[in-house]
């Protein structure tokens, strides 16, 4: 096949060493993937954008992401953090195809998003969102079984998996299995809809601002657990926030967006001493308490 | 006469009367729904269907009643002297309640539900008959309540082109002069109207979501 010849692969360094690979003709995959795992010594990442620009309607006016090189390893709590408009949700949802991108490839688990089967790609992705997205007329643990229901477990593994999560995300089962949403608080409403994406237990898991609409306090409270639960878990996890704080907390690596482009890719050690003007503008916005002596 | 006197003396031509415009309104609205509501599944993600299919049946329910069953005597198949032409006209009518509110609830959704759906792996027809539906039947059923008695309303004038029904009375009460006569139609009318409107109410309230 011809793929493999025109597939031209590129190998650079991004200054802490890690290789990035990009091709930047759109051939067959299958062929590219071939070529990659010649030369790849551990393994493929589990997703990884390639020169992927996003556009509405495919006009080059109104770009919402550009040319984005980006590879997310196994186990790796990416953080995609950006101001409002920055792109950072669009390439979130490029990540389980709710969005294709208009130039250049997404790759899932070795394999493009447009070539997955859309459904199977996505029952393989926890989706976690800002306002949970729970159903309204289903119970706590119907929520929470919705993927094992889609994928037609039986009714004990069924529940045993919900009440193992439920314990997991510390509600009480006998208490809350059988509750509505709308008997829930935000915060409960929100560890439901953490319980729900990780039903099936997929690799990965995508957060879009999941703590955003809680109070603080609640918010403080469930970043610490979440981030004691990502150790545990050892999921990919891409995580999409406008608070530096946050980020700082829960990410092994985090990437700042600006207008759609990349400006910053750095462990959350090394981000706040980076001169980016963006990463001093992000920075300077954890002012200190008032009234606290600095 | 007195009312009263009238009611006993004719109830069971009253009764069977009942019988007749409960018939005519069933029919009607079984047909209505069948139509409006796969209709208003339909036009959720076809704008210009909408437009057109939401505006026709407005039209259809701006003719005056009277006007509309005239109109439909003479067209071929569906029209002529009788029960079907009246079931037609009733079906027009009930279109445009249960039409528009199954496009408002099923559009009406919160995004977010249908988001976190469709991200979990949800297929199109899963998402309409577990998701779509389900939160959208309490406001559909609402149209379903609002046709139906304007529906039992419509059917009396039904009778002047001999659809039958409790409209019998009340023509035949107009043209007697007879007030007993009119209230014989318009009683049973109006008692049934708000059966419908309780029975459906307490359904609807049931299929709410909190």
């Amino acid at each position: 096949m011809d793929a493999a010849s025109s597939a031209s692969i590129h190998e650079k360094f991004d200054g802490r060493d890690r290789v990035n690979y990009y091709v930047r003709s759109r051939s067959r995959r299958v062929s590219i993937l071939m070529s990659q795992k010649t030369v790849l010594e551990k393994p493929d990442p589990t997703i990884q954008f390639q020169n992927v620009t996003y556009s509405i309607n495919g006009t080059v006016r109104h770009k919402i992401v550009s040319e984005i090189q980006l590879s997310v390893d196994s186990g790796q709590t990416l953080v995609l953090l950006g101001r409002s408009g920055s792109g950072k949700t669009t390439l979130l949802k490029l990540i389980n195809r709710l969005l294709v991108p208009t130039t250049g490839r997404v790759v899932v688990r070795e394999r493009s998003t447009t070539e997955w089967d859309a459904i199977q790609l996505r029952r393989g992705i926890g989706y976690v969102i800002q306002d949970a997205g729970l159903f309204p007329h289903f119970t706590v643990a119907q929520n929470v079984a919705l993927v094992p229901s889609l994928e037609n477990w039986d009714a004990a593994r069924t529940t045993a998996r919900v009440n193992e999560l439920l314990a997991l995300i510390g509600l009480e089962p006998a208490q809350f299995a059988s509750r509505k949403p709308h008997e829930l608080s935000g915060g409960q409403r929100q560890r439901v809809g953490v319980a729900r994406a990780l039903a099936a237990d997929p690799p990965i898991l995508l957060m879009d601002e999941p703590f955003g609409a809680l109070d603080p306090v609640t918010r403080a409270e469930l970043q610490r657990e979440f981030s004691a639960l990502a150790k545990r878990l050892s999921k990919t996890i891409v995580f999409v926030t406008h608070d530096l704080r946050e980020a700082l907390l829960l990410a092994s690596r985090i990437i700042l967006l600006e207008k759609g482009r990349v400006v910053a890719d750095a462990t959350p050690h090394e981000f706040p001493s980076m001169n980016h003007p963006e990463v001093r503008a992000f920075t300077a916005s954890l002012t200190p308490l008032p009234g606290v002596q600095a | 006469m007195s009312a009263w006197r009238f009611f006993v003396e004719h109830r069971s031509e009253i009764l069977g009367a009942t019988a007749d415009h409960l018939t005519l309104v069933v029919i009607a609205m079984a047909f209505a729904i069948a139509i409006a509501v796969p209709l208003g599944m339909l036009i959720v993600h076809r704008p210009t269907l909408r437009k057109f299919a939401l505006v026709l049946a407005s039209i259809f329910q701006t003719i005056p009643s009277l006007a509309l069953f005239g109109f439909l005597i003479p067209i071929p198949f569906i029209g002529g002297i009788g029960r079907r032409t009246a079931i037609v006209a009733l079906v027009l009518y009930a279109l445009l309640p249960i039409l528009r509110n199954t496009y408002v609830g099923l559009a009406g959704i919160d995004p977010a539900v249908l988001e976190a759906a469709e991200a979990m792996g949800m297929t199109n027809s899963q998402i309409l008959w577990r998701v779509r539906l389900p939160l959208a039947r309490a406001v559909i059923l609402a149209g379903i309540r609002t046709a139906t008695i304007i529906t039992i309303g419509v059917a009396t004038i039904a009778a002047a082109i001999g659809a039958g029904g409790l409209g019998t009375f009340i023509f035949r009460g107009v043209a007697m002069v007879s007030d007993a006569v009119i209230l014989a139609g318009a009683i049973p009318a109006a008692l049934l109207a708000i059966a419908a409107d309780l029975v459906l109410g307490w359904v609807e309230r049931r299929l709410k979501i909190a």
